[in-house]
This record gives C-alpha cells, sequence and structure tokens, in this order.
C-alpha cells in the first residue's frame, strides 16, 4: 500500500457515513430481522446489502481505473466535480421509489443494494479520494499516456472497495444488530435525522472541494 | 422542503401509534346534497376541554359544486419508515379529496391552520382518465412510495375500476397501478400485508350500476361485488380471486390485521340476498400460500312492519343491517361494525379472529327504531363510516352513505349528524352525551379524519 495513510482512512470515514445511513440498507436488515422474529434473518441480509453496495462503488472505481490512463487528469478532475454537484442537486428532489418489498431474497436485496447505492452515488462520492490515489501515481510518473490501467491499478481500485465496503458493513451490521436486539425501531421517530440531505450536501460538497484542491 | 427530523406524527409500529397523544381536531367530508352549493371540509373541535369542543370550528369550500366529497387520505403517514422506500421526512400535510361523483382531487394544507385547511391542488378528472383510465375516485392510502388510489371504474362508467398511483410531493397521477388485473372488473376498497407484499381489494359496482342507486334487479341477480381478489404488490399482478359466493352482495370495507407480520383481515358485506344478513368475513393465508375467506359475523335482519320501511324494503317485511363499514383497532384486539340501516354500531374482539365475541353495542337511528342521541330528538340514518381514536379509546362515526343511496332507505331524506363513543379498555362502549354535531340543513357528513392520523389512515412496516 503506497497510498498514504489519510486515503485509506478516508475510503473507511466514507465507509462509515454509507453504513450509518438507514437508506443504504441497515434499516432493511432490521425489519427483516423483525419480520421473522430472528436475529439470524438481520446478519444474512447484510451479506447482500454488501455485495449490492461494493459492485456499484466497483463500477464506479473500476471506471475510474479504466479512465485515468486515457483521459487527462484535469479533465477527469473536472467531469468528476461536475458529476458531485450534479448528483448532489438531484438528491434534494429524487422520488421515492419501491423497486422491492419486504419479501425479498438474496438477489433482490443485492439489487436493491446496488440500486440504492447507485441513485445515492455513494461510489461517486469516493472519487475525489480516488482522484488523488491516482492523481499519486500520475505525479509519479504513472500517468499511462493512452494505455490501459494496469493490474497494480485494478487491484488497487478494487482494494479501495473492499476496504469501503468492509467499513460500511461493519457500521451498518453494528447499528443493525444494536437497533434489533436493544434499541428498538421506535428510537428512528426521533433519531432518524436526515441523512438523505447531509448526503447531497456532502456529494456537493466533495464536488467544489476536488476543485478546490486543484486551483 | 424537507425536513431535519422525522414527520411525529409518523409511528414505526401500530403498538408504538397506541400511544400517541389524543386527537384535538378532526376533519370530516361534507357533501351539499342538491349539488348546488360547494362541498366542503369541515374541521371538527374534539378536544374536550375546549368550549367549541363537537362542534365545526372550520371549514373550506371545494371551488366547484356536485363533487360528492366521499373518503380521503393524507399525503403521507407512517409507512415512510418503511425499509425499501425509505423517506420519513416528508410531512402529514395534506388531505388529498376525491368527490366521488365528479372526480376531482383536492389537495388541502392543513399545515399554516390546521383550522382552515387551504386548497393548493385541483387535479381535474380529464387528468385521472388520461394517465390511468380511471374515473369516480374512492378510497385513498398513503403507500410506501406514493399515495394509492381505488377508482370505481372507466370515465364511461363502465369496468374495469382499479388502482391508481399519486406522487406524495407533487400530487400527479402516475399511472394506472395494475400491470396485469387478471379477470378482476369491480373495484371499491384495498388494503395491504406490507410484511407480505400482498394487497387485498374488494368490490361494490362500476359506477354506472350505482349512480342511480342500487338496482334491485342488479341486486337479486347477484350482479354487485361478490368477491376478494388478491394481488402481488410488488409485481402489481392479480394472483388469486375469492368468490363469497353471488348472494353476498358487495364486499366493501377491508380492514388488514394491523401487525404487518400477521396475514388475516375482516371484510364487511353489506347484505346476503338469501336472508337479508349482513356479514364480516376473515380472509387468512393457508399453509400452502393461498388465501381463504370464512364468515366470521352474522347479523340478522330485524322484522318491521312493511308501512315503516322504505318502497326498496316493504316486500321484505324486515330491515337488513346493511354493513356498510368496520374498523380495527390497532392492537388488532376489538372490530366495529356498522349496521347502517337498523342503527347500530357493534363492538366485537377479535383477539381470536376465527371467533370474535359481541362485546358492545351503541344504538342510534335506524330505519324503523330513529334511536334519539342523549342531545336530540329521534334522528335518522345511522352508524356508518366509523373511525377510531390510535389508543383506541375514542370513535367517532357519521350517518350518510351516499347520496343516491341514501334516499332509498332513508326516502324522507337524512338529517345530518356526527357523534362520538367512548370505549372501554376491557370492551364495551358507550355514545359521549356530549358530542353531538349537526350539519347544516342541505349538507350530510361522510368520513372523518383525525389529526395526527387514526386506526385506518396508516399501515406498517414493522411489528
Amino acid at each position: 500500500m503506497s497510498e498514504p495513510v489519510w486515503t485509506w482512512a478516508a475510503l473507511v470515514g466514507l465507509g462509515a457515513f454509507h453504513g450509518i445511513n438507514p437508506a443504504m440498507g441497515w434499516l432493511f436488515a432490521v425489519a427483516l430481522g423483525l419480520q421473522e422474529k430472528r436475529a439470524g434473518a438481520v446478519f444474512a441480509a447484510l451479506v447482500p446489502l454488501g455485495l449490492g453496495h461494493a459492485l456499484s462503488v466497483a463500477f464506479v472505481v473500476v471506471a475510474l481505473a479504466l479512465l485515468v490512463p486515457v483521459v487527462r487528469p484535469d479533465i477527469l478532475n473536472i467531469a468528476a466535480a461536475l458529476l458531485l454537484v450534479g448528483l448532489g442537486i438531484w438528491r434534494l428532489t429524487a422520488r421515492h421509489r419501491a423497486r422491492v418489498g419486504m419479501r425479498v431474497g438474496f438477489g433482490g436485496l443485492t439489487w436493491w443494494s446496488f440500486l440504492m447505492a447507485t441513485g445515492h452515488g455513494a461510489g461517486a462520492m469516493l472519487l475525489p479520494v480516488l482522484l488523488r490515489m491516482k492523481m499519486g501515481e500520475a505525479g509519479h510518473g504513472a500517468y499511462h499516456g493512452g494505455h490501459f490501467a494496469n493490474a497494480d491499478d485494478l487491484e488497487m481500485a478494487l482494494l479501495a472497495v473492499g476496504v469501503h465496503t468492509a467499513a460500511m458493513l461493519a457500521v451498518a451490521g453494528g447499528v443493525a444488530f444494536a437497533v434489533f436486539r436493544w434499541v428498538g425501531v421506535a428510537f428512528l421517530r426521533r433519531g432518524w435525522i436526515n441523512l438523505d440531505l447531509v448526503w447531497a450536501c456532502a456529494l456537493i460538497l466533495a464536488g467544489l472541494g476536488s476543485v478546490a484542491a486543484r486551483l | 422542503m424537507p425536513s431535519w427530523k422525522p414527520d411525529p406524527t409518523f409511528y414505526t409500529s401500530p403498538r408504538m401509534a397506541m400511544q400517541a397523544p389524543p386527537e384535538k381536531l378532526g376533519y370530516v367530508a361534507i357533501f351539499n346534497v342538491a349539488g348546488k352549493k360547494p362541498d366542503a371540509m369541515g374541521v371538527v373541535d374534539l378536544d374536550p376541554k375546549s368550549s367549541t369542543y363537537g362542534t365545526l370550528v372550520g371549514r373550506t369550500e371545494m371551488p366547484n359544486t356536485g363533487d360528492e366529497l366521499h373518503h380521503f387520505s393524507w399525503n403521507a403517514c407512517s409507512s415512510a419508515l418503511c425499509p425499501y422506500a425509505p423517506h420519513p421526512h416528508v410531512e402529514r400535510r395534506y388531505l388529498v379529496v376525491p368527490g366521488i361523483r365528479s372526480s376531482r382531487i383536492h389537495i388541502l394544507d392543513v399545515k399554516a391552520d390546521p383550522h382552515q385547511p387551504k386548497l393548493v391542488k385541483v387535479i381535474e378528472p380529464g387528468d385521472l382518465a388520461k394517465r390511468a383510465g380511471y374515473s369516480r375516485p374512492h378510497t385513498l392510502h398513503c403507500g410506501p412510495e406514493g399515495i394509492y388510489g381505488s377508482a370505481l371504474g372507466a370515465p364511461s362508467g363502465e369496468g374495469p375500476g382499479g388502482i391508481f398511483l399519486m406522487d406524495h410531493n407533487d400530487f400527479g397521477v402516475l399511472g394506472q397501478w395494475e400491470m396485469d388485473r387478471g379477470p378482476q372488473r369491480l373495484a371499491y376498497d384495498f388494503a395491504w400485508h406490507l410484511g407480505h407484499d400482498t394487497q387485498i381489494t374488494s368490490e361494490w359496482g362500476t359506477p354506472n350500476m350505482i349512480e342511480d342507486g342500487v338496482v334491485p334487479e342488479l341486486l337479486l341477480g347477484g350482479k354487485y361485488g361478490h368477491a376478494l381478489h388478491v394481488w402481488d404488490l410488488r409485481r402489481r399482478k392479480h394472483v388469486q380471486s375469492i368468490d363469497l359466493g353471488a348472494e353476498h352482495q358487495m364486499v366493501l370495507e377491508l380492514r388488514q390485521a394491523r401487525d404487518p407480520t400477521k396475514t388475516y383481515g375482516f371484510v364487511g358485506v353489506v347484505v346476503s340476498t338469501k336472508d337479508l344478513t349482513g356479514s364480516v368475513w376473515l380472509w387468512h393465508k393457508e399453509k400452502n400460500g393461498s388465501y381463504a375467506v370464512r364468515k366470521v359475523i352474522e347479523i340478522p335482519p330485524e322484522p318491521a312492519e312493511p308501512d315503516q320501511l322504505p318502497p326498496l324494503l316493504k316486500g321484505f317485511k324486515a330491515v337488513p343491517p346493511i354493513i356498510t363499514d368496520i374498523n380495527l383497532s390497532l392492537d388488532d384486539r376489538f372490530l366495529y361494525v356498522s349496521c347502517w340501516a337498523t342503527g347500530e354500531l357493534r363492538q366485537y374482539d377479535v383477539s381470536d379472529p376465527l371467533k370474535p365475541k359481541h362485546v358492545g353495542s351503541v344504538h342510534i337511528g335506524g330505519i324503523v327504531r330513529r334511536t334519539p342521541h342523549p342531545k336530540s330528538g329521534k334522528v335518522n340514518g345511522g352508524p356508518q363510516m366509523v373511525e377510531l381514536s390510535r389508543d383506541g379509546r375514542r370513535i367517532y362515526f357519521t350517518n350518510s352513505l351516499y347520496k343516491a343511496w341514501d334516499e332509498q332507505f332513508y326516502p324522507e331524506g337524512i338529517k345530518g349528524w356526527m357523534v362520538k363513543v367512548d370505549v372501554d379498555p376491557k370492551g364495551g362502549m358507550k355514545l359521549d352525551p356530549n358530542f353531538f354535531l349537526e350539519t347544516v340543513a342541505g349538507e350530510r357528513p361522510h368520513q372523518i379524519r383525525l389529526q395526527g392520523g387514526d386506526s385506518s389512515s396508516d399501515t406498517y412496516c414493522y411489528p
């Protein structure tokens, strides 16, 4: 791991931020546990929830790994910033859809988690961090100038997905079990602050911040 | 604008909702019988400590005439907490109020002044017809991802009736809900088992079968609705029809178990053409995954002299109960049954849903008895749209059914009223002697919704 510690810490931190949002799945896991009246159902749900989240983030990370060698860093940076700000503004007005219901299997839950992560721009939110990782390489002369990404880049990309998702799952799983076993969903009536609003602002700030960092 | 914390009137489970504070205001749909003046949303003071308790303290008139306001719902409720479409930061703020005759849907904002709802939007019948192919909107419920409404038929007045979806932010009609309606043609009410992705719908008649009053030939021929339909709520697909038998005419109000893990519910049947009884049936899921029904309550007709009866009933020499509404408490313990023609509201203990126990009755009105309220002389009409507070301690009901049908059962013209009943938590109930609200002459009340929610307004995703 040649990346500075802060990049890994940022990936973990964003994983925790995603994990704590009920819209990323911990609440679904709790609901399934309550429906079936057993803690096992809570944990069983975390597997597809994590998988769907990882797939969504991997989509962005791999796309970036493929783009870095062929697109000029400054253009990539601006495109990422525009994407983030656009997503943030869209999240402020997004409609709520139900793509699955309570009788959901492994595939359905994976799909739901993938869609929720993608629709919320979970992977995109990592772009400022990932770009710094890639930009760092470019700074060392690793900008491949028209060649496809090499195996090291992809490996690093997948490691980033793994670290982020592990952090997301650790937090989501911890919250889900605590709510299922001790806290109870009633606390949501007061405690469920509007994380979607925080999320939208985080996307916009990440976009603006990544531009500012380059100025 | 989304809020920072969930709307305080959203509850994760029905048991939590029972701890909600008592309601201070109620909203009641009021229609103008002659259709010459606009219908209105009335605001009723329900705070016993208030000097205006039991009276209308606000009123918002509709912009047109002839709507016949009937049922209505909130824009959002506890189902917004459902885990698969979580969006608890909308507000329970708007009443969605259709006219069953005009097919116009009104949006009233109650936030700025709960006593004076403000009309903010009208969805014209053409919009509903164009986007969903439906007309005569009836029941509405705030669902996990939007507002669901049932409609009695197509704009032509024929079938099929069904369900349409509305956006809970801008109230646009999103379209017809059904992907595959199978054999379903008649529509009325709908209910959800959210924990099982299941929807149940019931049957009345198409607009052409009901708008000029009950048609005796259709009734005696068993042509009004007599079936339930089971749907896959996610795939929007019809999965099962359950025929109660053609003599069981008009399968109307559905009240599913409030606990979302349960798979049973109750449906009221207006009348049996065989013996004039009214009945309540239990639907329940069987081990093989399909649903079955069984009659669990039967209420007999009451003998009467022909000269006491309206022309429609003279030949029968009896008053059928005419079960037009039912309601279920949030702990799934008490079921309330309106017997509109005999003038009785019954309370059943349904702790064992297969064996309801009749534990209480309130008498008021009725075709023959005209039982008075402590604050009135003899009254007509009978217990009809019944609403129950979230804690299960207070019942409110009104006495008008549907304009064209009112005249057939109470030809002298129903004088509108709304009353309140106090419930003993152990079972049993009695009329509140201080609550008797009469509508002004020429107007009649229909559905009631309570501020912050009531026993039939919300659906829950957590047990």
